[in-house]
């Protein structure tokens, strides 16, 4: 078992014919994932990387019976390209796209929820599932399959702390990047039962930053739902307010949203909080329950 | 963030039909009387500083006129002012208005529950951040049907309006979901929003365009933001800059890395003075811009922290180098480097060949940077 994916999972590419489209349809092949069809309007016909491509995901789906779609699409048509793939019957959407406006968000995401349909992202690094399958951008090189399942807001400081765990010889089950815009489809508080459930993952860590309550959010249901060892991470402790770092999420407005705030309510939940990124490798290790009898 | 000033957000507020009181803009006191007579502007007037930062009232940056030549005056001395750091570059002139109760009124995004919020209180006129939770009615509005005829009647009843009031009030929030809505506001607010006779009229206006909407809206392209003049450049450019108080500069790629590679030398002592994310890129070009515009900032140094993930790290090497040589020579900073991921022993022996400090610990590395930034603060 891993999280929300598995080697069964068909990936359609929306946006594949572009240059990020092509280049991680590649990468997602080489990590094992079963990349089964592409779509971009007009460009029907056409294979990249091996991959058919089809004017519409209708078709698409019909075709392969792709069941999860990774999309690259342009933020002004980003919102249509999901609502394409959740009528025609696809129920997880990793949206790697950046810079779609909140508004689109909101329709997407409540649109989404009437019909089931699961967004992770948007302006996030996806899922990876090592030895089984990948959809998004997370690069191969960090993972190693193993027991701790990764959650996180962030996409190169997420690469960057995996590779650190692979490095401590540990490995991963599953690999969460949920983005960093305002509106995202999937927060910690959804993902969170996720791994909790996974009976492939021993030990979960979390890594957010500042802006909004999420981790909050997810520190009080960490303290009443979470029974595994959680190690923690949060960035921005030196942003000053009113000022985007980089994410359009990540802004302290109005006296919300501080690090401070976040690393206390994960610690009086139980979490391990690291005070450097450096140090999370060495938790992990620390807290990671040893394998009985296994 | 888009954010308008009071006369520009009033502006829209026309455009849906909110109630407002006369007003001119006017950007010299010499435009101040045709600008009175060309808007029915009667006396005594309200003379607005047009600045973003809050709390113009009890800062002198808000008069009162009761003659064409008080308003000149205070329009030459609003002009002169340096709000909170702001220049004055307009006034607004409104006529004064026999106000009754100022109520507060706003709709903003709730980013947990993925739904935008209403928030309305009897008690406006001053800070919500300062009112009673229990003085504060709100509202989540499905985005779908829009804010509809209850969620209206139950804002309204916060205010304590009847009568004609009341439905004046309710068309005020139709108009204002549909701002929020087309215009793609992250924020739009009126504090206070007075009793004026048998209506609800906008004193203020406080409005918030998405930035990643402005596809849709070139009509506020022209907008001054609170930016620097760097981050400006750097907005156009599409590079995720900010800027700080200290003097090194941090470059790195993903906005989760160069926030952590800013905590981690403030800890230890440094003071981060640029907040610079390459983001997924590993264009040259892009490198090479990103670098001269650090090298604008005047960083006392600067530490490059990179992650090669899918980039490869010895062409991130090579982009570097070539963007260093064309730095000019009087700006030149001492750089260390800390690169890590795909092809790091090549990244680093190009590097070093440059002769830049290149270490692969984090710690060690933001070490190197405040000794050569001329140590702890």
């Amino acid at each position: 078992m891993s999280v929300l994916i598995d080697a069964d999972t068909r990936v359609l590419v929306q946006g594949i014919t572009g240059h990020q489209g092509t280049v991680h349809t590649r990468n997602m092949k080489a990590f094992g994932a079963q990349v089964v069809a592409g779509a971009t309007p007009g460009k029907g016909g056409q294979e990249v990387e091996g991959v058919p491509v089809f004017n519409s995901v209708d078709d698409a789906v019909r075709k392969t019976g792709a069941n999860a779609t990774c999309i690259f699409v342009p933020a002004p048509f980003a919102k249509d390209a999901f609502l394409e793939a959740v009528d025609a019957g696809i129920r997880l959407a990793v949206i790697v796209t950046e810079h779609i406006p909140f508004h689109d968000m909101l329709v997407m995401y409540h649109y989404g929820r009437s019909k089931d349909a699961r967004i992770i992202g948007p302006n996030c690094p996806g899922i990876a599932a090592p030895g089984k399958s990948k959809v998004g951008i997370i690069p191969n090189v960090v993972f190693r399959p193993g027991r701790v399942g990764v959650v996180s807001r962030s996409g190169t400081l997420t690469y960057e702390i995996v590779n650190g765990i692979k490095e401590r010889g540990l490995g991963q089950s599953t690999c969460l990047g949920l983005g960093g815009d305002p509106v995202v489809g999937t927060s910690f508080v959804d993902a969170l039962p996720w791994f909790e459930k996974d009976p492939d993952t021993d030990l979960i860590v979390l890594v957010g930053e500042i802006g909004g309550t999420a981790e909050e959010d997810a520190a009080e249901y960490l303290g009443r739902h979470v029974s595994k060892p959680v190690v923690a991470y949060i960035t921005g402790h030196s942003a000053p307010p009113g000022k985007r770092m980089g994410h359009a999420g990540a802004i302290i407005a109005r006296g919300k949203g501080t690090a401070d705030s976040k690393v206390r309510a994960l610690e009086s939940a139980g979490a391990h909080v690291a005070k450097f990124p450096y140090e999370i490798p060495a938790l992990v290790e620390q807290y990671l329950p040893r394998p009985s009898g296994r | 963030m888009v954010k308008l000033a009071e006369w520009r957000g009033k502006e829209i507020f026309r455009k849906y039909g909110v109630a407002l009181p006369k007003g001119t803009v006017v950007r010299a006191p010499s435009e101040v009387a045709d600008a009175l007579r060309t808007a029915g502007v009667a006396l005594p007037c309200v003379v607005k500083a047009q600045v973003l930062a809050g709390g113009r009232g009890k800062g002198g940056a808000v008069r009162f006129a009761a003659t064409v030549a008080e308003a000149e005056e205070a329009t030459k001395a609003i002009l002169a002012l340096e709000f909170k750091g702001e220049k004055v570059h307009e006034v607004l002139l409104e006529e004064k208005l026999a106000i009754g109760r100022e109520l507060y009124v706003s709709l903003t995004l709730d980013r947990s529950r993925r739904l935008p919020l209403a928030m309305a209180s009897a008690q406006g006129g001053v800070e919500i951040e300062s009112v009673d939770e229990s003085a504060i009615t709100r509202v989540w509005v499905d985005p779908f049907p829009g804010l509809v005829g209850y969620e209206k009647r139950r804002l309204v009843a916060a205010f304590g309006l009847t009568g004609a009031l009341a439905r004046s009030a309710e068309t005020l929030l139709g108009q204002l979901w549909r701002i929020f809505d087309e215009e793609d506001a992250e924020l739009v607010e009126i504090n206070p929003l007075a009793v004026v006779g048998d209506r609800v009229v906008a004193l203020d206006a406080k409005v918030i365009i998405e930035d990643d909407a402005s596809f849709r809206h070139p009509e506020y392209s022209d907008v001054r933001d609170d930016r620097t003049p760097l981050e400006e450049i750097a907005r156009e450019k599409e590079i995720a800059f900010v800027q700080l108080d200290g003097n090194i500069g941090v470059i790195a790629n993903g906005a989760g890395l160069t926030m952590a590679t800013l905590d981690v030398l403030a800890e230890f002592g440094g003071r981060p003075g640029v907040f610079l994310d390459l983001g997924g890129t590993d264009d040259p070009k892009k490198v090479t811009e990103a670098f001269l515009l650090m090298a604008q900032a005047k960083p006392a140094a600067v530490f490059l922290n990179i992650f090669g993930g899918v980039t490869r790290c010895d062409t991130v090497a090579k982009g570097l180098v070539e963007a260093m040589t064309q730095v000019p020579p009087e700006s030149k900073f001492p750089l260390v480097a800390r690169i890590r991921g795909n092809n790091e022993a090549e990244g680093r022996a190009i590097l070093q060949a440059a002769g830049v400090t290149s270490l692969t610990d984090l710690k060690e590395s933001v070490q190197a940077v405040i000794s050569a930034a001329g140590g702890r603060a």
